[in-house]
Order: structure tokens, then sequence, then C-alpha cells
């Protein structure tokens, strides 16, 4: 399967995600420059942590904007597969290829720490190798992750099962606690309805090798390794 | 005209000025003043310190840079070289704390990157008065999310670090910043100006107004005109630093560029001369060409501007089409400002004028070293005696109090709000005795710890540096890492009073004596002087920051406890010392006595047994004896472990209890070692002299140290545990 990390100016996790796809789990990865028009033929498309553009107005508000996301945008509307993690997310909520938008975290502060989430959907590209329910523990670390829908939009959301992850306690729990940033419903990674693109805050890539305390966020690049080989 | 107010203005002394006039053969214009005027000031010249630098041992086998280069650099082994260095940024993060922390992890950055390093981790040890007072939250407040804006959005983990609170940090709080950086050998570039005609290239921001006179500002006292301060605090913008980052190592790759230098403090002045002095060539540069965000900025004014995120290059002739055009891909601006001339000058042009034209070594060589006068303090600190302390009532409170106290208490509050996990390299979480950073591709790693206790240094400054250097190391001993090469911040008061010179020079002294003992080199660092607010000088600081390599990562310790039922061993022997202890000056008030004395040949032996252990997988955990004394090394086990269980540990010595428990006696380590290895380790440690006593055993819920069988504490794990937790995070609750 063939994997593009998109490279913003300010992204940084676009390495980390680079590594873990080519190296830790063998995947054929290419780095795509914002600059560029051309997708160079990858079978998913990745976009990454860090801080676009310096994030200075509000996340992911700038990235949108830049030629290659004008070719990711229609890509995705043509059914190819996206992945936002972090602030990947946040440039998707600005494309507006996923509904809703980022508030600052509840208690105003960066968070970088470990967190659970569960599944909440299990067949969808991004999630079929978990199980409705599997805890997973993956680290989350930004400033604006406190997801925010209108009341139509979240009726919306639950109706066409969009949500993929929800913040839980370590046993499965959908607290008030676990939520750390506050996201409405608990929301920690959100699809569209049709289900070809991914939004999510906590990072896969920093809990993909054991050495870093976790590999649970491998089974999500995994399910769409096996979703790319069940669609040849 | 220059005369004597303008001569105060700009920190120099009348017999200074004579000097300069007899060195540049000419009365200097205000410009060439002013250049003098940072290059001279403290901050540049180490002119009060060098004397005493000279005394710390600088030379190793591994050692590829030593002090006077943007960082020191150590061979790894591999091809790769570790590249670190730590600075304060002391003065600006209490004038503006967002800002001052933000650009000092600016700085530090481009100190790394500069080098050819692509900078792989920071860590803060930070100094602030007691979160009781409003300001000294604000200021706590600011610094924390000025290290954070800037370090993630950059992208370097914010890995690890130590805070200390003590009344004498109010009015002056420390923010010493250490970065580490990993390099390919053979690609580290230097500040260097070679090959006459080659052009000079400015990228980066544009030069504003801000920071002008910031080294200066550091090199002096501050009074109650603080307000009037705060434009001298540069504003730092990472998004910039993390382009002029990528496109610099870019350009380093390839081989197009002769010498690189960071505008840091003293901008434009410092890179310029350093640059030309290092390579004995000369350099003229148009000021017309430097990009400026304001107009009508003056000649002085641009070249005394520290407006962050820039860099000087000189290229090589016939590839700076190449490196623009990176620059340019980068959004960055390279713009040809001058070239590299023979002759030893510095030659500044503006408006179609020469504004200054003078010899580069008076300015960055020639500045008088000054051997201050020291003297003892006339108070007895050391010789109170500590009997009038009475034993503890209830030793179970005096637990839960120590781990309430900031210094000890829980530090997530902090460090979540660091991202320390971007780069996917961060093995052990903040909170452990040592940072480990993996090197992708390689079985080894890499650990770092900061450490300085100020209070020790204060009663006896030669023991206090000894045992800055001797817990740095035990720290890192405790992950099973072997210290490699030290980089030292020297925060100390104003150099002008006899007893804060000799405050410096037995810390010095100290520090030495332990690096030669432990043959780890001095690899640079950083002075601060003048931490004097109000006429109130802090307590002598010295940070050491040590770098060390742990041969296999999959051998990496960690403090907690790991399994119930395994044996508790001590490291190290327990002396009656409760001088300079957390316990005497958080419950007695008193900050009196002497510190714990230190023998250097012991502490050796004890980390080398840990080090060795850990490294034949035989310990579950270990965690030094620090702040606290033992007592609360052992519930941070528990506290740390991640099933929070708890432990039973009786102790037989006939010593005070509350020393016992609570005495910070140096170089004990305390591990745990499941049935298997006990034996094993106990003859390991019999053949290495080292004094191990089985003292317990994990497991239970309770937190339970009995003396000579009696039980004085006992408490419930959970109960330490949400003390301990949310001690500082309750000061920061919106009221």
């Amino acid at each position: 399967m063939k994997f593009g990390v998109v490279v913003f100016p300010g992204s940084n996790c676009d390495y980390d995600t680079f590594f873990v796809l080519r190296d830790v789990l063998g995947q054929d990865t290419v780095l795509l420059w914002h600059k560029e028009h051309a997708l160079q033929g990858v079978d998913c498309v990745v976009l990454p942590g860090g801080f676009s553009y310096g994030d200075y107005l509000r996340s992911g508000a700038i990235a949108r904007f830049s030629p290659l996301m004008q070719e990711v945008q229609s890509y995705a509307l043509r059914g190819g597969l996206v992945l936002g993690i972090c602030n990947g997310f946040q440039v998707l909520l600005e494309l507006g290829l996923l509904p809703g938008a980022m508030l600052r975290n509840k208690n105003l502060k960066f968070l970088c720490q470990h967190v659970h989430i569960r599944t909440e959907n299990d067949q969808t590209p991004f999630s079929h190798k978990t199980k409705r329910g599997d805890v997973l523990k993956i680290p989350i670390a930004h400033f604006d992750g406190n997801y925010y829908a209108d009341e139509t939009a979240v009726t919306e959301i639950k109706t066409h099962d969009q949500i993929v992850f929800r913040y839980v306690e370590a046993d499965g729990r959908a607290t008030e606690e676990a939520n750390v940033n506050g996201s409405m419903e608990n929301i920690a990674g959100l699809m569209n309805r049709e289900g070809n693109v991914l939004g999510m805050m906590p990072h896969p890539e920093r809990a993909s090798e054991s050495v870093l305390g976790s590999e649970d966020g491998r089974v999500i690049f995994e399910s769409l390794i096996a979703h790319a080989q069940r669609a040849y | 005209m220059i005369d004597k107010q303008l001569l105060d203005e700009h920190n120099l002394t009348l017999e200074e000025y004579e000097l300069i006039v007899k060195l540049i053969g000419k009365e200097p214009n205000i410009t060439e003043l002013g250049i003098f005027s940072l290059m001279w000031s403290e901050h540049c010249s180490y002119k009060s310190s060098k004397i005493h630098l000279k005394n710390l041992p600088v030379e190793g086998e591994n050692v590829i840079q030593g002090p006077g280069e943007n960082a020191g650099i150590i061979d790894i082994g591999d091809g790769q070289a570790a590249v670190f260095k730590i600075e304060s940024h002391n003065h600006p993060s209490f004038i503006e704390p967002y800002q001052g922390a933000a650009t000092g992890v600016g700085g530090i950055l481009r100190d790394i990157f500069t080098m050819g390093a692509r900078p792989i981790a920071v860590l803060d040890s930070l100094r602030f008065g007691p979160l009781d007072n409003p300001q000294n939250r604000s200021v706590m407040d600011g610094v924390v999310s000025g290290i954070a804006g800037y370090g993630n959005s950059i992208g370097v983990p914010t890995v690890g670090g130590e805070v200390y609170f003590n009344d004498c940090y109010s009015l002056n709080p420390l923010v010493n910043v250490f970065c580490l950086g990993l390099v390919d050998k053979d690609k580290i570039f230097y500040a260097k100006a070679e090959g006459v005609g080659n052009p000079v290239l400015y990228v980066g921001s544009k030069t504003g107004r801000d920071g002008i006179h910031g080294a200066t500002m550091a090199s002096a006292e501050f009074g109650e005109d603080l307000e009037q301060k705060r434009p001298n605090v540069q504003v730092g913008d990472p998004f910039k630093e993390k382009l002029l980052l990528e496109a610099c190592l870019e350009v380093m790759q390839q081989d197009l560029i002769v010498g690189i230098q960071d505008m840091g403090a003293a901008g434009l002045t410092c890179s310029t001369t350093e640059m030309a002095s290092n390579s004995g060539a000369g350099i003229t540069i148009d000021l017309d060409l430097v990009p400026q965000r304001e107009e009508g900025m003056t000649p002085y004014e641009i070249m005394l501007s520290e407006s962050q995120e820039r860099m000087l290059i000189v290229a090589r002739k016939d590839r700076v089409e190449e490196v623009q055009r990176i620059f340019a891909e980068w959004d960055l601006d390279a713009v040809i400002i001058g070239q590299v001339t023979d002759g030893n000058r510095l030659i500044v042009k503006a408006g179609g004028d020469v504004v200054v034209d003078i010899p580069v070594d008076p300015v960055v060589n020639l500045c008088p070293v000054y051997k201050r006068p020291s003297a003892p303090p006339s108070d007895v600190r050391t010789q109170t005696q500590l009997d009038n302390v009475p034993l503890p009532q209830d030793f179970n409170q005096t637990l839960l109090k120590l781990l309430v106290s900031p210094t000890i208490a829980d530090k997530e509050w902090i460090f979540r709000q660091y991202d320390h996990m971007v780069q996917v390299n961060t093995v052990l979480l903040p909170g452990a005795d040592a940072s480990v950073l993996r090197i992708k591709g390689k079985t080894k790693a890499l650990a770092v710890a900061l450490d300085g206790n100020s209070l020790y240094a204060y009663l006896d400054p030669l023991i206090g540096g000894k045992i800055a250097v001797a817990e740095a190391c035990r720290n890192l001993a405790c992950v099973g890492a072997r210290p490699v090469g030290v980089t030292n911040c020297l925060n100390f008061g104003n150099p002008e009073k006899p007893e804060i010179m000799w405050q410096f020079q037995r810390v010095i002294e100290g520090i030495a004596t332990a690096c030669k003992v432990f043959n780890i080199p001095v690899t640079g660092g950083n002075v601060s002087f003048y931490n004097d607010t109000e006429g109130q000088s802090i307590f002598p600081t010295p940070v050491l920051g040590v770098v060390g390599i742990l041969p296999d990562l999959a051998n990496a310790v960690s403090p907690g406890f790991k399994q119930q039922g395994n044996a508790v061993i001590l490291l190290g022997k327990n002396r009656e010392e409760l001088g300079g202890s957390e316990y005497v000056k958080h419950l007695h008030q008193q900050e009196k006595g002497k510190p714990p004395r230190i023998d250097l040949e012991e502490e050796q032996r004890v980390q080398e047994l840990c080090i060795e252990a850990i490294n034949e997988g035989l310990l579950e955990s270990a965690h030094d004896v620090a702040e606290g004394g033992l007592a609360v090394c052992l519930a941070e086990g528990s506290l740390l472990s991640a099933a929070r269980f708890g432990f039973r540990v009786n102790l037989d010595d006939s010593i005070r209890a509350d020393a016992l428990f609570f005495g910070e006696t140096q170089s004990r380590i305390c591990v745990t070692v499941t049935d298997k290895n006990r034996d094993r380790f106990l003859h390991l440690a019999e053949q290495r002299r080292v004094p191990a006593t089985p003292i317990g055993m994990t497991g239970g819920d309770r937190i339970i140290i009995a003396h000579r069988g009696k039980n004085l504490i006992d408490i419930p794990v959970l109960e330490a545990f949400q003390a301990w937790k949310m001690a500082i995070p309750s000061k920061f609750v919106a009221k």
C-alpha cells in the first residue's frame, strides 16, 4: 500500500508518521510537499500533526488553502482515503470535509498525555481490525481538541454512525473525567458520512512501538493496509 | 559626545572605555560604542567568570568540541555525535514570563541546529518563589506556557527537567533551558567566515527594535524600573524558527556553505564579529540590505537588535543561488548583505557611509578579564546546630507534608503542557530520574538529567557544586546510563559583591573536583550573574546537565515499582544528617546547617554498581534518594508505579528517626529486585564494595516504614497519591 504524508510548513509529526509507516510497518510511503499539485498515486493521504503555518490564526485555517489541499479535497470527494491526525483533523474541519470545529481544551491548557479511546464503529477502513467496544491507549498532544458541533450536526453525526472513537476510562466507560479536552459526545475520532475520511486527535503514530509504551495505535494503520489489500 | 552618563547607560567603566580607545586607535562613535557595550557585557564576555571557568576539566577522548562554540559536542560512536548546551533566560522571564521563556527555548534550539544537529530534546530547570504568592504563580504559569508554546510548535519534545521553589526566587525566577541534538560527525558546522569574497547571507525574520540591550540588561541588577525593561524582551515566532531549522539543516546536508552563526544575544554584532574573529578574517556588511520590520531604524539599533529567528551564513561564492533556492522553498529570504574580507576589520555601511570601522579582535577577544575580590559570608549559616529541631509527633503527617511541598510534589501539571512525545523517541516519560531517548535504528539510547540543589550550595558552595554533579550523574545511573559529558548553567548574584564571587569560585571548584573524579568533561555552559533584585541575591544555583549513554535501550529502568513481592534494597549508608534538607526547610522553616557531606569515590561505586546491575537486567526499578530523603524516595516508588501498590520497609539504623527517614544523606539509591535476581545482585554489590541492605518488600496498598520494628509511617497509598498529585494543580484552581 502506498501512503502519502503531507508536509505543511509547521507540520511536526510528518516525519514521525512517515517513519512509522515506512520503517515500522514496512509500507511504501512518500512525503507530499504542500506546494505540489500531484498526489503521486497514493492509496491513502495522511495529514499529520503539528502547527501548520504556525497556526497563529485558527488551527488549520491557513493549511486548507495550500495548493496540495485542493488536490486532497477532490481526492477525498472521489472517495480516496484520508486520515487526519491532530492538526490534520483540524485541517479537515476547516476544509469542510468533516463537520464541526475545535475549541480550546476545557482547562485552557495544552495537553500531552496517554488517553484511552473506545471503538464506536468498527465498520470503517480505519477501524475494522478493532471490535466495537475495544479500548486503545494512545497519546494526545494538542491545545485545540475540544470538539464542537451544533445540535443538528451532532444528531446527523450520530444518525450516520460517524463517531469512530470516543474518549473513555481504561475500563471503557465514557465519563466526564476521561473526556480530558471537553469534546462534545467524548468525540476523539470522527469520519465523514461516506466513511473515507477520518479525523482523530490522538496520535496513533506515537503508539506503534512497544518501546514507546503502547502499540495500540498500529491497528488503525493496519486496518487501512488490510482494507487496501481487500480493495485490490 | 561620549560622557560618563552615556558610558553608564552602556554598562562600561571609564577604564574600559579608555582601553577601547587605545585598542581601536580612535574615539568610537555611538554605534561602535554600542557594539563594545554588548560584546564586553558580562553576558557575552564572561569577564568576571573566565578566570575561574578555566579550572573546569574540558578534555576527554570523546570530546569533539569543548567550551567556546555554540554548543559542546561529544562523539557517541556509530558516526554520530551528541550536541548539547544549557542556557539561562532568567531576566527576560521575570519581566515577561511567556516571551522570556519562549525565546529562551528558541535561543538554545538555534545554538544546537547552528552546528548542524537536529534538536531531539529540551529539558528545563526552573526556579520559582513559593506558590502561595499570586505573582509567583503568574510567573510560573507564564514560563510554563511560554516553554510549551515554543517547544510544542516547533516539534522538539520537552522531555524533562526539574523545578524547585524557594523564597529567594520570588523576584528573580530562573529559567535554564537545555537542548540536546544529534548530528552525523561529518556534518558538523562552525561559526566560520572563511574565503575572501564569499557572500554573507542574512536569513530568517526581519530586524526590529526588539531586544535592544538584552545582553546588557542581563548583565545588571534589577531595580524598580522593571516595567521600563519590558521592551527589551524579544518576542518569539516558533513557526519562523521551524522553517529556519528545516531550511538550515537542508542547506547543511549539501556542500553549500562555509560557516553559520545564529543571531542570539547581541544579534548582528555578535554573529559578524565572532565569525570573522574565528577565521582571522574581516566582514563588510551594508545595513541598507538588512531586512527590516520597522522604518527609520538607526545603524545603532540594527546592529544591537536582538530580534529572534535570524541566522548569518557565509556561503560558497559559487553555490549561493542554491542556498537561496532552498530558503525560498521554505518561504524564507536569504539576502546577501556583505562579504568576507581580509584585514580583520568589521566594516558596516549605511546610506552609503561607513558607520562602523573597527578591528574585530578587540571586540571579541580583548575584553578585560577581572579577578574580582572574593570573601566568605560573614554569617555562620553552616555552624548552626540542629539539636533544636524537634522530632515529629506524627511521621505520617510529616511525610504527607513533604509530598505536598511543591519541590517534591508531582509535576504533571507542568509537563503535560509540554509535548514530550513528538519525534517518537521518548522512552521514559517525564517524572523519571532521567530522560531516555532512543536513537532510531540503534540499540543504544541517550539519557539526560538536570540537577542542582541551591540550598546546599548556599550553605556550602563547594559541597553544593560537588553534589550537583554527583546527583545529576546519579540520576543517569538510576536509568542505567553512564555519563559522557556535562554542561552547566551557573546562576549567581552580583559578581561585584565579594561574597557572590566567593560562592562562584567555590561552586566551580566543587564541580571541577567531581567532574575529575567521574572523568566527565565539561563541554560548555552559561554563566548568569546579576540575579539580584532590589539588592537581594538568589542562592548560588549551579544547574548541571549531564548526557549519558545507555548501551541497550531495552534495559532502561524507571523509578516506579514494577511488581508486588519484589525485594526493596537500599544502596549506600544512612547517616545522621539533616542540614539543608527539604524536611528542615519545609517543616521547620530553617535554611541552616551543614549540607550532607559527599564522598565522591563512594558515590562513584554506588553509581557504577547501579549501572552494571541495570545493564545485566538485574533491577526492576531504581530511584535516587534526594529531596525528602529515604521516606519520600520509597513513597515515590509506589506513587510512580503503574498499579500504585505499596510496600513495607523496616530500618534498623541507630540514628535519629527523622534524619533516617527524611535526611538527605548522599550516595544512596533504592532499588527493587525479583526473588530470582536478589542473591546475584547482593553478591555483585559485595564484590563492588557497596553497602546493599534489603529493607523490605513491595506489595499491599499501604506505605509502611518502620524504625526498628515500630511502624512510624503507615498510610494508604491512595491518600499519599492524592496529596502528591493535587498539590501543584490545587494552587492554580480558579478562586
